[in-house]
């Protein structure tokens, strides 16, 4: 079969045609953040607290479904997965930018996508959270002389899990699906106990 | 919604953008690209002069909210409100536990903001940009990312305890 997608890449149509079509996606994806509950910050931090790991099990079904998704359409040679943009590796300003998001997710309530989620079915903590990002992106910005050096350290490559461990991507799609099994078991047991101890 | 029921939606909405239009789904890159429209409305030359800044300014001079993560965002919100709408969950509210004042968990929440601002600056994305898109493609720093950002809620929700329950 002939390689077609990405089809943006490929020039099935063009960039106007790609932003009505961030749109809709984007529909999809706040259709179904909301679904899951995750308009919510208390249903959103419940997950830190051990009572309702709604967070881990739809992000990580949604990461396996997408992710055997394009394993497969790359096997059958349908998708050219070279072309689909991977954010460059800084390895350590993502490991500080991660633990600092973290936190920021448990003192706020709501991660960006989330808060807007929020935003939209009225939340006010949420439309606040936004108003708190649209702050610190501009402090971000204008700090930016003195963060670059730490903001730029790295390779910026864009590193991947099977070529930075020389498995195959089969094996590590395959071992992204035992453990994400895995946690679903361990999942239910942890909020059976937490649950059953009460709030 | 049956968790694994929203995941597996979620997981085809960001297959279907990754076939499209060879990208993922972000949050981030839209308030980015936001802030340097704001900014290069306001005072263009400094605009320009900021790195970060001009990283989000199109090189053509075009609008720098002709972006498509922000096209993905307002649809975002679009999606979200109907599906709240429909399922009658949309309400003003203030969401907290009951030991803390309204003033209080807003102050909590813009904090938050913040620091997730510069978490997601360091990290080039934030959970859907870097945790869910960077995960199914595999990305050594969205899963190194993803770790960590469990890693630090964890840490510190036992000290924020009392704005939820």
């Amino acid at each position: 079969m002939a390689m077609m997608a990405p089809f943006l890449k490929y020039g099935t149509f063009g960039e106007e045609t790609s932003l009505v079509l961030a749109f809709l996606i984007g529909i999809g994806f706040g259709f179904f953040l909301e679904r899951a509950g995750f308009g919510s910050a208390r249903k959103l931090v419940s997950q830190f607290y051990l009572n309702d790991l709604a967070v881990f099990k739809v992000m990580f079904t949604a990461i396996v479904t997408a992710m055997l998704g394009v394993t497969y359409l790359g096997w059958i040679g349908w998708l050219d997965l070279s072309l689909v943009y991977l954010v460059p590796t800084y390895l350590l300003p993502q490991v500080v930018g991660g633990l600092i998001l973290g936190v920021g997710f448990v003192v706020g309530g709501y991660c960006p996508g989330t808060s807007v989620a929020g935003t939209a079915t009225g939340r006010i903590d949420g439309l606040v959270y936004v108003l708190g990002i649209f702050a610190g992106m501009f402090a971000f910005a204008e700090l930016y002389p003195w963060l670059k050096g730490f903001y730029l350290s790295g390779s910026g490559e864009a590193l991947t899990l099977p070529g930075t461990f020389g498995l195959p991507y089969g094996v590590v799609v395959f071992a992204v699906v035992l453990m994400a099994v895995g946690g679903f078991y361990g999942a239910g047991l942890l909020e059976k106990k937490f649950a059953a101890t009460g709030e | 919604m049956n968790p694994y029921l929203a995941g597996i939606g979620l997981g085809v909405v960001l297959l279907a953008a990754f076939v499209l239009v060879g990208r993922g789904l972000g949050a981030t890159g839209a308030f980015n690209s936001i802030i340097a429209w704001a900014v290069s409305s306001v005072a263009p030359e400094h605009a320009q002069s900021n790195e970060f800044i001009a990283g989000y300014l199109p090189d053509d001079g075009s609008s720098p909210l002709k972006s498509w993560l922000l096209f993905e965002v307002v649809g975002l919100f679009a999606g979200a409100m109907f599906s709240g709408l429909l399922a009658g969950r949309a309400k003003v509210t203030t969401e907290k536990g009951p030991r803390v004042s309204v003033r209080v968990r807003l102050a909590m929440a813009f904090a938050g903001g913040v620091l997730m601002a510069f978490g997601a600056a360091f990290a080039r994305g934030c959970t859907s940009g870097q945790a869910l898109t960077g995960g199914a493609l595999l990305n050594l720093g969205s899963w190194a990312f993803m770790m960590m950002v469990f890693a630090g809620a964890y840490a510190v929700a036992y000290f924020v305890r009392w704005q939820w329950r």
